[in-house]
């Protein structure tokens, strides 16, 4: 076949690294409104549900039995069912009608019928949704925190440098399993340093998992998986009441659990019954809700490529989000797992949690380097952090983290990384060298850290759960050490763990320690004027991103002494030679004298001068004071140009050849990108213009185009600008002097 | 929320205590420089956890309610028990038997009535969808 050297070119974009298929529901592969889904239904005698979703009772599955006797509100259930889908869509969109309004009969609804309610929304009126029905009411971020090395030192910097972010909570995970105490530690150690409050869990099998918590060494577990269809839950060994059960034994701990669940995930595992995933995701949310959990981590997590795969994936992620969030649940939305190798792709798609806002827009932002990311890499690591301040601040979005200057990173790194020193050294544990701290300070990644004895490091593990210690030791350790603010911090944990506020829906903590969740700072979003709005402190805060400047100084180079070869002369005459006019702006030489590409205004003339006289010419040099325009210097000059040729040349140093008998803002040739010019170019300038003069055409000057150079320029060129026209007087051209011979 | 004392941290700090006991305000540096403070000072209290029930009830979460009360329970009941009872729970780990017996187990040792009635259920259905260990 004859290839298009277009489409050669394409394929070799990331976005054809994807894979793309087309539907096929008898395998699970379609993202919403299968055929073989259910239609919505309920039926219900003596107080009990008998049918749900086509299904009487006699036939229930495990999961409709779960959904049927825990998850619905069957005070509202007749009333929710019988309200139209497309009625309780428009209530989702409607900032007439309360959050709690829409709580409320969704709360009856089957899982079906939710997802008839879903294919009534477009993803902009899902968005609306998702920004009222969020639980608490300003949006927070979680942080992902591993490296490959498992280094103590460099987790805890990591850490802390995430709680400094502003990150409302810190996951970390293990590569070895028996690692999960020292990791576990060093992100509440990292965490507490970078700011109090932070929420923290290690991802590990439960019993461990567990075991940490009562040992105070973290604060949430999020990884409960659920399922939406009976064969992929047992083949997750679990049931709905043994994930209930668990819910409920963390909870005893006093650790706020979150389940996870996901489009996608029933097909991955052949277990979806030629069902579609959004409705499969449905009853995960009810079995979610059924169970007590106080949210749900959704949005496909870890099985995202499948969904992406499919049309319309990405909107019925979004979907599962606002569907978590009408069942009262507090949504950890996703955005965690590598999701696409086009960067246009992964951030358009995060554009539908981030502009909404939940409650957490990630459930995980790895805050470490791909490589370092043992979840398996993130969707947006370490090196977007730059990326995603500047989305904040172009939005004005509170996305839930900062920035932060390169010193206070280096500063709590540092504190973390000696914190953790500490309290190795305290408890026995094999030591953290002074240089293992300084590496960990600068490191970007595990490959910058020396390597440790991961034989001795396992055992310390191991012996330091045999030992029974806990939290308080490493409390006591810090403050023996000098480390009392930390120990403070996680002392303060242990408080608030007696207290047990942070079980309640989409807790956090702020950057004061104090609670914040759906019971004290509802979302109470209800239209424009309402609910979480980005401004003040926050929004100013959030506006300095470490790359901005003050514009006040931003022309100084383009301000030096001004040229003492410049001297006024007298009113500007009309010449009757063959000549050029060389017709400069107001502030040329004086209150700017270098152009934009930092040429100096004496060279630019003399390089212009230079050139006209190597075509035998002489030129006169005027300087217009009633405009800054570029194209009406240059025509002044040219009315008063004996030949009727002029060049006009804008401090900044943009430049037209301009010729008396045309219209103002026609030209012989126009130079507007005037950070190409070099002073060989205003040399072939002035020669261009001595040959107009004489009546020849010669061929257009060449000059590059840099297509950057807008992008990059604009806001200088804004202010150069400016600074000329500031110099704009109402005042008639004057007759220039400048020192110069010509070298011909 | 004005009739509730949520946050239980700001409002309540002067009546909170510790699962082994302690009054929250108790828990200080102090106290541990001194060597006085366990673990179980740091833990919650099944009455904090009924406490926390009840703010989540009256705010419209009557499913987190429930699980908190049964939370509530299960702060009597030692970790690997509640592993053990966590793993019986898993399909084809158990007989009917076998569950209906850990639920007279949690009523009795633990009066740990809600999760026992919990257990019930589970064990009905499981009976039904055999997702019971094959006696």
């Amino acid at each position: 076949m004859t290839r298009s050297r277009r489409y050669e070119l394409l394929d070799t974009r990331e976005i054809n690294r994807e894979t793309f298929v087309e539907p096929w529901p008898e395998a699970g592969l379609i993202v919403a409104e299968s055929p073989l889904d259910p239609r919505p239904s309920l039926r219900m005698e003596g107080g009990q549900v008998v049918e749900l979703d086509g299904r009487p009772r006699a036939q229930f599955d495990a999961i409709d039995s779960f959904i049927a006797d825990h998850a619905l509100d069957l005070a509202v259930a007749e009333e929710a069912m019988a309200t139209p889908d497309l009625h309780i869509a428009r209530m989702l969109v409607d900032i007439n009608v309360p959050r709690q309004a829409v709580l409320r009969l969704a709360a009856g609804c089957t899982p079906a019928k939710l997802c008839a309610i879903m294919a009534h929304l477009s993803v902009l009126e899902m968005m609306q949704g998702l920004a009222k029905m969020r639980v608490r009411r300003a949006p927070a971020n979680q942080a992902h925190v591993t490296n490959r090395r498992e280094h103590p030192a460099l987790l805890a910097a990591d850490a802390a440098e995430a709680g400094l972010r502003g990150f409302a909570e810190v996951e970390t995970t293990v590569g070895v399993a028996r690692f999960a105490p020292l990791n576990a530690l060093a992100i509440l150690v990292g965490t507490q340093t970078g700011r109090g409050g932070v929420l923290t869990q290690c991802s590990v099998e439960e019993s461990l998992g567990l075991r940490l918590a009562m040992l105070g060494l973290t604060t949430y577990a999020e990884t409960l998986s659920v399922y939406g269809t009976e064969g992929a839950f047992v083949d997750g060994d679990d049931t709905p009441w043994s994930k209930a059960f668990l819910a409920s034994a963390y909870a005893s701990r006093g650790v706020k659990v979150r389940f996870t669940s996901g489009t996608g995930s029933e097909a991955l595992m052949a277990h979806a019954e030629g069902c579609s995933m959004l409705y499969l995701e449905a009853r995960c949310l009810c079995v979610t809700r059924g169970a007590g959990s106080q949210g749900v981590q959704n949005g496909s997590i870890s099985c995202i490529a499948l969904p992406e795969a499919l049309p319309g994936g990405v909107r019925a992620v979004l979907a599962e989000n606002l569907l978590a969030s009408m069942l009262g649940l507090e949504v950890a939305s996703g955005n965690d797992a590598l999701a696409s190798h086009s960067a246009i792709r992964k951030s358009a798609k995060l554009m539908l949690q981030f502009i909404p806002g939940t409650d957490l827009i990630f459930s995980g932002y790895s805050a470490v380097p791909k490589a370092d990311n043992l979840f398996g890499g993130g969707n947006f690591d370490a090196e977007d952090h730059d990326d995603y301040s500047v989305l904040q601040r172009d939005m004005q979005i509170d996305g839930g983290t900062r920035p932060v200057s390169e010193e206070e990173a280096l500063a709590t790194r540092r504190e973390a990384a000696r914190a953790i020193q500490a309290v190795y050294a305290e408890l026995g544990l094999p030591p953290i060298s002074d240089a293992e701290v300084e590496a960990a300070v600068v490191a970007h990644a595990s490959t910058d850290m020396p390597s440790r004895d991961v034989v001795a490091d396992l055992a310390a593990a191991d012996a330091f759960l045999a030992s029974e210690q806990t939290v308080l030791a490493v409390v006591a350790a810090l403050r023996r050490r000098g480390f009392e603010r930390i120990a403070a911090n996680i002392l303060e944990l242990g408080r608030q763990r007696v207290a047990g506020d942070y079980l309640q829906p989409a807790a956090i903590f702020d950057r004061d320690f104090r609670v914040r969740s759906g019971i004290n700072d509802p979302n109470d979003y209800a239209g424009p004027g309402t609910g979480y709005r980005l401004t003040g402190a926050r929004w100013e805060e959030l506006q300095r991103i470490r790359t901005a400047r003050s514009p006040r100084d931003f022309i100084a180079p383009q301000i030096g002494a001004p040229s003492p070869r410049l001297i006024e002369l007298g009113p500007a005459r009309r010449g009757s030679q063959t000549e050029v006019i060389l017709a400069v702006g107001p502030a040329f030489g004086r209150e700017l004298t270098r152009t934009i590409g930092g040429l100096e205004h004496d060279d630019v003339l003399a390089a212009i001068l230079t050139g006209v006289a190597e075509e035998g010419l002489t030129a006169r040099l005027v300087r217009v004071r009633h405009s800054s325009d570029c194209a009406e210097i240059g025509h002044t000059g040219a009315r008063l140009s004996g030949s009727g040729v002029a060049v006009g040349l804008q401090s900044r140093g943009t430049t037209i050849i301009h010729r008396r008998d045309l219209p103002r803002l026609s030209n012989l040739e126009l130079f507007p990108q005037s950070p190409s010019l070099t002073l060989e170019s205003y040399r072939q300038i002035g020669r261009n213009a001595a040959r107009y003069a004489k009546g020849e055409r010669p061929t257009p000057v060449p000059v590059q185009v840099d297509n950057w150079a807008r992008l990059r320029l604009i806001v200088k060129t804004a202010l150069l600008h400016r600074r000329e026209t500031e110099q704009v007087r109402d005042e008639p051209p004057v007759e220039l002097g400048f020192d110069w011979e010509p070298d011909v | 929320m004005e009739d509730l004392p949520y946050p239980l941290r700001e409002h309540a700090a002067g009546t909170l205590r510790a699962a082994s006991g302690r009054p929250l305000n108790e828990i200080t540096e102090a106290a541990l420089d001194a060597g006085e403070l366990t673990i179980a000072d740091t833990r919650i209290s099944a009455a904090t956890l009924l406490a926390q029930a009840e703010v989540a009830r009256r705010a419209g979460y009557p499913q987190l309610a429930e699980n908190l009360a049964r939370a509530a329970e299960l702060t009597a009941v030692p970790n690997t028990e509640v592993l053990r009872i966590y793993d019986r729970l898993r399909p084809g780990r158990a007989t009917h038997a076998e569950l209906l017996a850990l639920a007279e187990l949690l009523e009795r040792e633990y009066s740990a009535h809600r999760c026992a009635g919990f257990i019930r259920e589970a064990a009905a259905v499981y009976l039904q969808r055999g997702l019971l260990r094959k006696a």
